[in-house]
């Protein structure tokens, strides 16, 4: 009965997303009746989806072997936690998770939203029904959740045990929190050109949308890079992979629109720009969704593929996409430019943030899909680093530069000459860094200038709080500063560890050393583990940092039983200044065992980095909800005033 | 459409929709088979597992009678599942030997009281030196040994009631 409530609940909402869909378009139209629906509409709409999502998760925790989904994805002896993270580590609950953050989006911009006119609320309200309709109809006709099987299974087939992770437990959540935060963006966009009023108040509705969207994209990104680099026991931390592209090219989006629509709320420039970057960035999201759920691209994170529902997503694509595109391209007409500016302002400097990000997002997506592209002439290529790192530096290194410049320029126009001082000292300091590690022994151009440019960047991050009262200076710019700080430690990581890594691989017998940086291992033995639903081969390493006190080790060469499945659990040692990543692999013949170890100075700091990056973007979204509620509080006591003049 | 690049993004997407159009409806390739399939198995000499049946070596499966070699263990869940199944194998007369991954003694003659026997022979790999050595990725996992010992098909995962007659049939061609 459960899971036939779940399933209930879930035409339901799906019905309502029909409704508010036509109730909204009505109203839009005039049938000023039909209003009333829409909001109602979605907030129940948010209730129900969560009522279904809420039933799957209990269906994974009581392990219900009768419902397919929990048979082919979950087991008996799995740890509760995992259970649980069965019910999103897969197609079906995946989707259903998706819808069910859209619905509640959606009910809480009807209770909350009372900048927008009301017509542009009801717009974006009724595309919002329409995006939710499309994913309804998608979960319901092809991939349903809880589907039973005509017997119940006598066990389960498990998880993916490289999803038996508690990091990757929460990461698919966490980016569709923020594909989904897009979504609502996007609706605000389509709602915006139908009515044809793109406002600053428009800006400041859309603004904490995107901010959280951006949040947990950042989150996301920074959790998977840490999650590859720890359990593929690669030693590498970004590989671009379709999957990650997936989840980078909506960042990208999300970032130009986020400085964009700033512009646009606060100096009511960039109407036309805004709007496509709104679109763009739901865009980016499909897209990688499609990408990674079609398997038309080769990935080794990808999972759950299967062209049919690849199908269903790309029409799903061409209906929402290509519709909005279309919009675009018939009404952008019509949306006048608004306010003019200097190219040397703080909106040129983020007109350029923008072009560039874009240029970038071009790159990524370029690359990402060229492999495809080629396919259909039979040719098979993978574009990796060798591309990427070198084409997207061309933009990314003038970003970083201005980014560095361009909080300190004042709006709509100034001098270059008004900043003398601070750009000498940037300067300054990003050749002295440049000269230092050249001395270090470090030879590669793209890792030195960025760390040139990183430290030189997180100096210049906290140059807009100069001379002022820190206690006054307003919590969005704040988070500004911690944000652009946050990618200069970031910056500073990567390029750490592509100048100064030192790696070792050795074939060693138990009581032997070897040696990778500062670091001294010895292998002190090896032997067999057994944990809940895996077994393993651990080696025993000792190691010291400098001839310091040893630490101890144990690496793994895990086997999982179900589904069957060999994983290498690789082990970090952490210093401030860097980390000693150690993985176990097979016997070598002669009692010696292989071992890969990697010495990586500061590479800690990239993930770091995109916690500050994603804190400042935290500090944004409280300082804009603050201001924005005491606004609120101010227009009500005013109107509370003229009503009691007018009695 | 006086501003012709307000529509170059549309453009741009349906050129993109048609490629993935295209790409979708490919076949592709994704059957792997193992690349120990129709090789010889690699030599080795595994102690007995349990007190009441003899190890395992390479010379036992090559003795001219064809034989299914399964990899399980008493902590695999799963294998539980397999038993009553290769209990009916071994009642249609194919003769099964078993290779008990990472087990204790005590561990494994628990098992064998409680599910059932169907092996002749058990070796212990404590170090899955076997395992990997014919190309198993985990437990349970059965093939097809020729009397010769050469591997001759692999069955990925539990034994199921379906799964019964396809290996019988295995077992006969690998026998003729």
């Amino acid at each position: 009965m459960i899971a036939e409530l779940g399933l209930a609940a879930l035409w339901l909402a799906g019905a309502l997303s029909v409704l508010q869909l036509f109730a909204g378009v009505l109203a839009v139209r005039g049938h000023e009746d039909m209003a009333a629906l829409v909001r109602p509409a979605a907030v129940v709409q948010g209730v129900l989806a969560s009522i279904s999502f809420l039933t799957l998760l209990y269906l994974f925790a009581i392990t219900d072997l009768s419902v397919k989904l929990v048979a082919t994805h979950s087991h008996s002896a799995k740890p509760l936690i995992f259970k649980l993270s069965g019910a999103w580590g897969n197609h079906e609950g995946s989707m259903l998770l998706w819808v069910t953050v859209m619905a509640l989006a959606g009910g809480l911009i009807a209770l909350i939203e009372r900048r927008l006119s009301e017509k542009t609320m009801l717009a974006t309200l009724a595309a919002q029904a329409f995006v939710g309709i499309g994913f309804y109809a998608f979960i319901l006709l092809s991939s349903n959740p809880f589907e039973r099987l005509p017997m119940p299974a006598a066990e389960g087939q498990g998880l993916n045990p490289l999803l038996q992770d508690i990091g990757l437990a929460f990461h698919p959540p966490t980016l569709y929190f923020g594909y989904v935060g897009l979504s609502v963006a996007f609706s605000f966009a389509v709602g915006a050109l139908l009515t044809r009023s793109v406002t600053p108040d428009f800006a400041r509705a859309m603004r904490p949308w995107i901010l959280g969207a951006w949040i947990f994209l950042t989150l996301g990104i920074t959790a998977g890079s840490y999650w590859a680099y720890y359990e593929l026991g690669w030693g590498g931390w970004w590989f671009w992979d379709p999957v990650e592209n997936a989840s980078l090219m909506p960042w990208l989006a999300a970032t130009a629109l986020l400085h964009s629509v700033s512009v646009l709320a606060s100096r009511d420039a960039l109407r036309t720009w805004t709007i496509m970057l709104g679109v763009v960035a739901f865009s980016m999201s499909m897209l990688g969704t499609f990408l990674v759920r079609s398997g038309v691209l080769t990935s080794v994170h990808a999972f759950a593929v299967d062209p049919e529902r690849g199908t269903f997503i790309l029409i799903l694509l061409g209906i929402y996409i290509g519709g909005a595109l279309t919009l675009f391209g018939l009404r952008a007409n019509s949306i006048s430019e608004g306010e003019r500016f200097k190219v040397t302002s703080r909106e040129g400097a983020l007109v350029f943030n923008n072009v560039m990000l874009s240029a970038i997002l071009g790159i990524v997506l370029l690359g990402t899909l060229y492999p495809l592209l080629t396919e259909a002439f039979d040719v098979r290529v993978s574009v990796g680093p060798p591309y990427f790192n070198p084409v997207g530096a061309i933009f990314t290194v003038p970003m970083l530069l201005v980014m560095a410049v361009g909080p300190l320029l004042r709006w709509r126009q100034d001098k270059l000459s008004r900043i003398q001082m601070p750009l000498a000292v940037i300067f300054a300091i990003m050749i002295a860094v440049l000269g230092l590690v050249v001395v270090l022994g470090s030879y590669s151009l793209l890792a030195d200038l960025g760390l040139a440019i990183a430290v030189g960047l997180a100096v210049a991050s906290f140059l807009p709080l100069r001379g002022r009262n820190l206690l006054r200076v307003p919590l969005a710019t704040w988070g500004m500063v911690i944000a652009h700080f946050g990618l200069a430690v970031a910056l500073f990581g990567m390029a750490s560890e592509s100048a100064f890594t030192k790696e070792r691989l050795a074939a060693i017998s138990a009581g032997q050393s070897t040696e990778v940086g500062p670091w001294q291992v010895t292998l002190e033995g090896v032997q067999p583990v057994a944990g809940p639903n895996w077994t393993a081969l651990e080696g025993q390493l000792s190691a010291s940092y400098e001839g310091g006190e040893p630490i101890m080790l144990n690496p793994q060469a895990r086997n999982f039983w179900a589904p069957p499945q060999e994983t290498s659990e690789s082990v970090l040692a952490t210093r401030w200044n860097g980390q000693l990543y150690a993985v176990i692999g097979n016997e070598a013949g002669q009692g010696r065992w292989q071992l890969r170890l990697w010495w990586k100075p500061f590479v800690t700091f990239i993930w770091y980095g995109g916690l500050l990056v994603a804190l400042g973007g935290l500090l944004a979204l409280i300082g804009r909800v603050a201001t924005d509620l005491k606004r609120r509080r101010v227009m009500r006591r005013k109107e509370l005033h003229q009503e009691e003049a007018v009695a | 459409m006086k501003k012709l690049w307000l529509w170059i993004p549309l453009g741009l997407f349906l050129m993109f929709c048609g490629v993935a159009a295209y790409q979708l409806t490919q076949p592709k390739d994704e059957f792997i088979p193992s690349t120990m399939i129709g090789k010889p198995l690699p030599q080795f000499d595994l102690r007995a597992a349990s007190g009441d049946r003899p190890g395992l070596t390479t010379a036992d499966l090559a003795d001219g009678k064809p034989k299914l070699l399964n990899i399980w263990a008493s902590w695999c869940v799963p294998c539980i599942a397999e038993a009553p199944h290769l209990e009916r194998l071994r009642q249609s007369g194919a003769e099964i030997v078993g290779v008990a991954i990472r087990d204790r003694p005590e561990d494994v003659a628990r098992f064998l009281d409680q599910y059932g026997n169907p092996y002749t022979r058990i070796g212990a790999d404590d170090l899955s030196e076997v395992q990997l050595g014919i190309g198993s990725s985990g437990v349970p996992e059965t093939f097809v040994i020729d009397g010769k010992g050469t591997i001759v098909y692999q069955h990925i995962g539990d034994v199921r009631a379906s799964d019964v007659p396809v290996l019988l049939a295995k077992l006969r061609e690998a026998g003729a």
